[in-house]
């Protein structure tokens, strides 16, 4: 029986094993702005703000901003409010049985969030880019939020009032795959109230905030590309180099 | 016999006499001189066999690489994931050496399997150079061991599940499976028990296996000599120095040449390092940057490319391929019973083992036979030495059709790995069990096969045209 068990939960878990097909909401595509500080500065900026109030990103210190060109003290002034030392890293104000009760479920730590959610529909930032803008109002959701790229997620719309509040509405259509089937799909947004910003403004707000998520994400990406430049010069050079010693010596072998 | 110390003119260079000494307490100038210096190969190598000093070269990377990694991880299940974040972000250059080890795994098995493919291609496993490749397989199976351990230690989600899923595949051996599978892990599930273990294995066990045998491996090759792409003895055409008329010292010929291979490689190398140490998804799995939840499973999860043939072959193993599988081993037991020439008595144990084989197939499951089946594919390739019977070692002097045999056993094995990170659909599945029975079929009835068809006369002299 035991035995059975075992098998049984082994069997289980083959399906999972393989790359699923990726179906849901089509990516939208993350403008590449890892090198332009001023965004890398304002995403860093709602970051803290907005996200740092509930999520950690505990891998990442303060004073490692200095590489999106902040000084210290701009960082102790403006950015610090977790902690009061900007060698500290990146902690939540929230603890985990208060996290728990609110939305069911720890918030992730984002230190490498975006890594984490690259797939072949698109890269992590297109993930997160297009996930933090396609939230809709909910009632049938504790939070009355929900959103199209992770269904009934368990977090709120934390950015609402720069986007305003949206309904999303639906179509029910016979499923293509499956005959007899309704499916439920989207046929786009109904602005309710509007919010600070435009839906441009918004958009590249966004942009911003999921920019530095991305630097943040792996933070010596710009160096390693940069230093990856003169190490494949140099490695050019010594195959240049090896070719014509090796046929320096080969050509005396008859 | 009493020691007799080498005596050097008095004005002979410091570094002369400092050798000389060495050199009577310790065979360093033999040494370098039977492994290398003056090591004579055939002088026909082609691109293929500059993949075995490739190979030593990503294993020292690897070591060093190594060395420095463990002075900074964790082996601890509330650290490890961190521990590996903080080398990527605030140990200095700990992020290359972190890619150069995750890179270097998946390098290690590319020109591993080119490695092997050069074997195939030439038959370098043929007599005398059997224990060669007995000492690669087993090098082979290390890496494998090598890679799972060490798959398991950023303690990220894949490598959680990863483990989680390949310890319960000994959970499907009859009767001890449980037991054996609890055994491996320490611990009822994955947990700190199985990373502390894991990571003395991945860090000592199984590298001081594999530089044994890789030393093994080498000693084995220069003992016996090289093959080469014309699968000509090279020994037994011998010039009046006692040397092979075709074959060359290796220093400095194949040093060089050697050395223009690693400056082609490192290039290769650090492009994916500096450009693209993910290589989407396939050498650092997305997934992996989640930390491990033992209550979170992933809605996929992909074992490693360099794996995914094999657990293709376990995915294949269907209750209905089993029917397939018994018709299959009572057959090959018939083949051997009509067409072999072994003595009656080995003929009818051959047989009885097929039906014992069958009658098993159908007691236990699936399951079983599919870990089983996966087993096998790895193991079958030590058969090699005495499956091959064809009269040419090389596949340039066997019947152009055989080209075909190697071409299609290549592109099976190729669909087996790609299939393996594909979600199993009932075509794919279909396709799998088709590849795998090519697969084994390649093997099986290569005593057959391969001395089928019109060789070609093979040359004393290899081919060789100077540069």
């Amino acid at each position: 029986m035991k035995l059975m068990k075992k098998l049984l939960m082994v069997l289980a878990l083959l399906p999972a094993l393989s790359l699923a097909s990726e179906g849901g909401y089509p990516l939208d595509h993350a403008p590449d702005r890892s090198r332009q500080m001023s965004s890398l500065q304002n995403g860093a900026r709602l970051f803290v703000n907005y996200c740092l109030n509930c999520h950690a990103a505990s891998l990442v210190r303060y004073n490692r901003l200095r590489d999106i060109g902040l000084s210290e003290p701009q960082i102790r002034d403006n950015l610090l409010f977790t902690s009061d030392k900007v060698g500290d890293l990146m902690k939540t104000a929230m603890n985990e049985k208060d996290a728990k009760a609110w939305f069911g479920a720890v918030p992730p730590d984002l230190s490498v969030l975006v890594r984490a959610k690259s797939s072949s529909a698109g890269s992590g930032a297109d993930y997160v880019y297009t996930y933090l803008r396609t939230y809709y109002q909910d009632d049938s959701r504790a939070t009355g939020w929900n959103n199209l790229v992770y269904p009934n997620v368990g977090m709120p719309h934390v950015l609402w009032e720069l986007q305003g509040v949206r309904k999303a509405k639906f179509v029910e259509e016979k499923d293509p795959h499956e005959a007899g089937k309704m499916v439920h799909r989207f046929a786009g947004f109904q602005q309710v109230t509007p919010g600070k910003l435009s839906q441009y403004e918004f958009d590249s707000q966004v942009g911003d905030l999921v920019a530095f998520m991305d630097w943040m994400s792996e933070p010596v990406k710009s160096k390693r590309q940069a230093i990856g430049f003169w190490v494949l010069l140099l490695l050019a050079f010594l195959v240049l180099l090896t070719w014509r010693l090796n046929a320096s010596f080969w050509r005396e072998v008859k | 016999m009493a020691f007799h110390e080498t005596k050097l003119p008095e004005d002979a260079p410091v570094a002369q006499k400092a050798l000389s000494w060495v050199d009577d307490r310790f065979p360093l100038t033999k040494l370098w001189n039977d492994q290398w210096g003056k090591y004579y190969a055939p002088k026909n190598f082609n691109v293929f066999y500059l993949f075995g000093s490739l190979a030593a070269l990503v294993l020292v990377i690897q070591i060093v690489t190594g060395i420095f990694l463990v002075m900074n991880y964790k082996p601890d299940a509330n650290l490890a994931f961190a521990s590996v974040e903080y080398i990527m972000r605030e140990v200095p250059w700990g992020w290359l050496v972190r890619y150069m080890h995750s890179t270097g795994a998946s390098a290690f098995f590319i020109i591993v399997y080119l490695h092997m493919t050069r074997a195939l291609l030439y038959g370098s496993y043929r007599k005398p150079r059997e224990l060669i490749w007995l000492f690669g397989v087993g090098i082979f199976l290390c890496l494998m061991a090598e890679a799972f351990f060490g798959y398991l230690l950023p303690w990220g989600q894949m490598s959680y599940w990863g483990a989680q899923v390949i310890v319960n595949l000994f959970g499907a051996i009859p009767f001890i499976g449980p037991d054996l599978s609890l055994w491996i892990r320490g611990d009822y599930v994955v947990s700190d028990a199985t990373l502390n273990r894991f990571f003395a294995f991945h860090v000592i066990a199984i590298p001081l296996v594999l530089l044994g045998l890789v030393v093994a491996h080498l000693i084995a090759l220069h003992e016996v000599g090289s093959n080469n792409p014309d699968g000509v003895e090279v020994k037994e055409n011998l010039g009046p120095d006692g040397h092979g008329v075709d074959t060359i010292p290796s220093h400095p010929y194949y040093t060089t040449k050697d050395i223009f291979g690693v400056a082609c490689f490192l290039f290769i190398f650090s492009a994916v390092v500096f450009y693209a140490p993910e290589f989407g998804g396939y050498f650092l799995e997305y997934n992996n940057f989640i930390p491990a939840d033992p209550l979170k499973t992933p809605a996929h999860i992909a074992p490693v490319w360099y794996f995914t043939p094999f657990y293709s072959i376990l995915r294949a193993t269907t209750s209905q391929f089993m029917y397939a599988l018994i018709i299959g081993v009572l057959a090959y037991g018939a083949l051997i019973m009509t067409k072999t020439q072994l003595p009656s008595r080995q003929k009818q144990a051959a047989m009885g083992i097929a039906v014992v084989t069958a009658i098993l197939m159908l007691v236990f499951d699936a399951k079983f036979w599919g870990v089983v089946l996966m087993g096998v594919s790895v193991l079958i390739i030590a058969l090699m030495p005495w499956i091959d019977h064809s009269p040419a070692k090389s596949i340039r002097y066997r019947p152009d059709w055989h080209k075909w045999v190697y071409i299609v056993f290549g592109i099976s094995f190729l669909i087996l790995g790609y299939l393996g990170v594909q979600a199993p659909t009932d075509g794919r599945t279909l396709v799998a069990q088709i590849c795998t029975i090519i697969y084994f079929g390649f093997f099986l009835l290569m005593p057959w096969w391969s001395k089928m068809g019109e060789f070609k006369p093979v040359p004393t002299r290899v081919s060789f045209k100077p540069h």
